[in-house]
C-alpha cells in the first residue's frame, strides 16, 4: 500500500476522496425513521387499546366489521409485499422493464387496498358509525386511517419512483430510493398485521 | 484502503458499486417465497379461527390470534425487511430492540394506568351525571 502511494506521481491526499458507505448510512437513517414511525403507531394502538371498548351505547366491532372484506384487504397488502420483492429482485438483475412492471403491479394492489378501505369507511359513516360516534370509533378511524394515509403516500412515492426509473434508469440514486420504499412498504405490512389482529379479529371476537 | 493509485481507485470503485448492489438487496427469490408462504399460512389460521369459531373459549382464540400475529411480524422482519444482527454493524438491530422496549413500556404503561384509573374511579350516581358539564 505505501509503495503505491510513493510511486504515484499525484499529490498524496490525506482526506477521504469518497464517502465510504453512502448507501449504507441512508439505509440506517431510513430504518431509524421507520422506528420513529413505529412509535406513532404504538401510541395509536395504545389509544385504541384504552378506548376500544367505550362504545357509548353505539355499535361494537362485531356489529360493524365484515371480516371477509378485511381478509381480502389483507391479501391485497400481502400480495403487494411479495410483488415489491419481485421488483427488487429484477432491480438487482438490472432489468428495468421488469422492475417497472412489478412496481406497477405493487401499486395496483396498494390502490385496491386503499379503495376497499375507503369503501369500508364510507360504509361505516353512512351507517352512522362515523369517527364522532364513540370513543371506540374515534380510535378506530385514527389508527386505521393513519395506516391508510401511509399506504396512500407510499403509492404516491411508488408512482414518483416509477417515473424516475423510467426516465433515468436504474441509476444508484434510484436504487437507493427503491430500497427505502421497499423498507417503507414492508414496514406498513408489518403494521397491518397488528391492525387486523388487534382491531378486527379481536374486535369481532368481542 | 485509505490510498490508491488512480487505476486501483477505478477498480475499487467498480467493485464497490457492485458489492453494494448485491449487499443491499440480499433477498433471493427463495427467501421471498418462503416468507410469502409462511405469511399466508400465518394470516389464514387466525382468520379461520375467528370466522369459523373453532374454539369455544374466546380467551384461547385471542391468545392464538396475538401469538400468530407476533410470529408473522417476525417472519416479515426476517424475510421481507431482511433484518439480521449483522446489517449496518448491528445498529439496525439495536434500534429495533430499543424501539420494542419503548413500545412495550408505552403499551403496558398505558393499559396499566388506564385500567387502574377506570377501576378506582369514583362511582357516579345518575344525579351527578345530570350535573356534569
Amino acid at each position: 500500500m505505501s509503495d503505491t502511494m510513493i510511486d504515484a506521481t499525484e499529490k498524496p491526499q490525506f482526506y477521504l476522496t469518497e464517502e465510504h458507505h453512502p448507501e449504507s448510512s441512508t439505509m440506517l437513517g431510513f430504518w431509524l425513521y421507520l422506528m420513529s414511525d413505529c412509535l406513532i403507531f404504538a401510541v395509536l394502538f395504545a389509544t385504541y387499546g384504552v378506548l376500544g371498548r367505550n362504545y357509548a351505547a353505539g355499535p361494537s366491532p362485531a356489529d360493524l366489521f365484515d371480516l371477509t372484506l378485511v381478509a381480502i384487504n389483507t391479501a391485497m397488502l400481502l400480495l403487494s409485499s411479495i410483488t415489491y420483492g419481485f421488483a427488487m429482485l429484477q432491480m438487482e438483475r438490472n432489468a428495468k422493464a421488469e422492475t417497472l412492471f412489478w412496481l406497477g403491479i405493487t401499486g395496483l394492489f396498494g390502490a385496491v387496498f386503499i379503495a376497499l378501505e375507503l369503501y369500508e369507511f364510507i360504509h361505516l359513516i353512512h351507517e352512522g358509525a362515523g369517527p364522532s360516534r364513540s370513543a371506540f370509533l374515534s380510535a378506530f378511524f385514527t389508527l386505521v386511517g393513519t395506516h391508510g394515509l401511509h399506504v396512500t403516500f407510499g403509492i404516491i412515492w411508488l408512482v414518483t419512483l416509477m417515473v424516475q426509473v423510467n426516465r433515468h434508469g436504474l441509476i444508484p440514486a434510484n436504487r437507493r430510493r427503491l430500497m427505502c420504499l421497499s423498507m417503507f412498504w414492508h414496514f406498513l405490512d408489518v403494521v397491518w398485521i397488528g391492525v387486523f389482529s388487534i382491531v378486527y379479529l379481536l374486535g369481532v371476537l368481542g | 484502503m485509505s490510498s490508491h493509485a488512480p487505476v486501483h481507485e477505478d477498480a475499487h470503485e467498480a467493485h464497490h458499486g457492485h458489492s453494494h448492489g448485491h449487499e443491499a438487496g440480499h433477498g433471493s427469490l427463495k427467501s421471498y417465497m418462503t416468507g410469502f408462504v409462511l405469511s399466508i399460512i400465518l394470516t389464514a389460521i387466525p382468520f379461520w379461527l375467528v370466522m369459523a369459531g373453532v374454539f369455544e373459549s374466546r380467551a384461547i382464540t385471542a391468545v392464538f390470534v396475538i401469538a400468530l400475529g407476533a410470529v408473522q411480524m417476525v417472519v416479515h422482519m426476517i424475510y421481507f425487511l431482511h433484518m439480521n444482527t449483522k446489517s449496518e454493524g448491528g445498529w439496525t438491530m439495536m434500534a429495533l430492540i430499543f424501539t420494542i422496549v419503548i413500545v412495550a413500556i408505552a403499551l403496558s404503561g398505558s393499559f396499566w394506568v388506564m385500567h387502574h384509573l377506570n377501576t378506582n374511579m369514583m362511582p357516579m350516581s345518575p344525579e351527578m351525571m345530570k350535573n356534569m358539564p
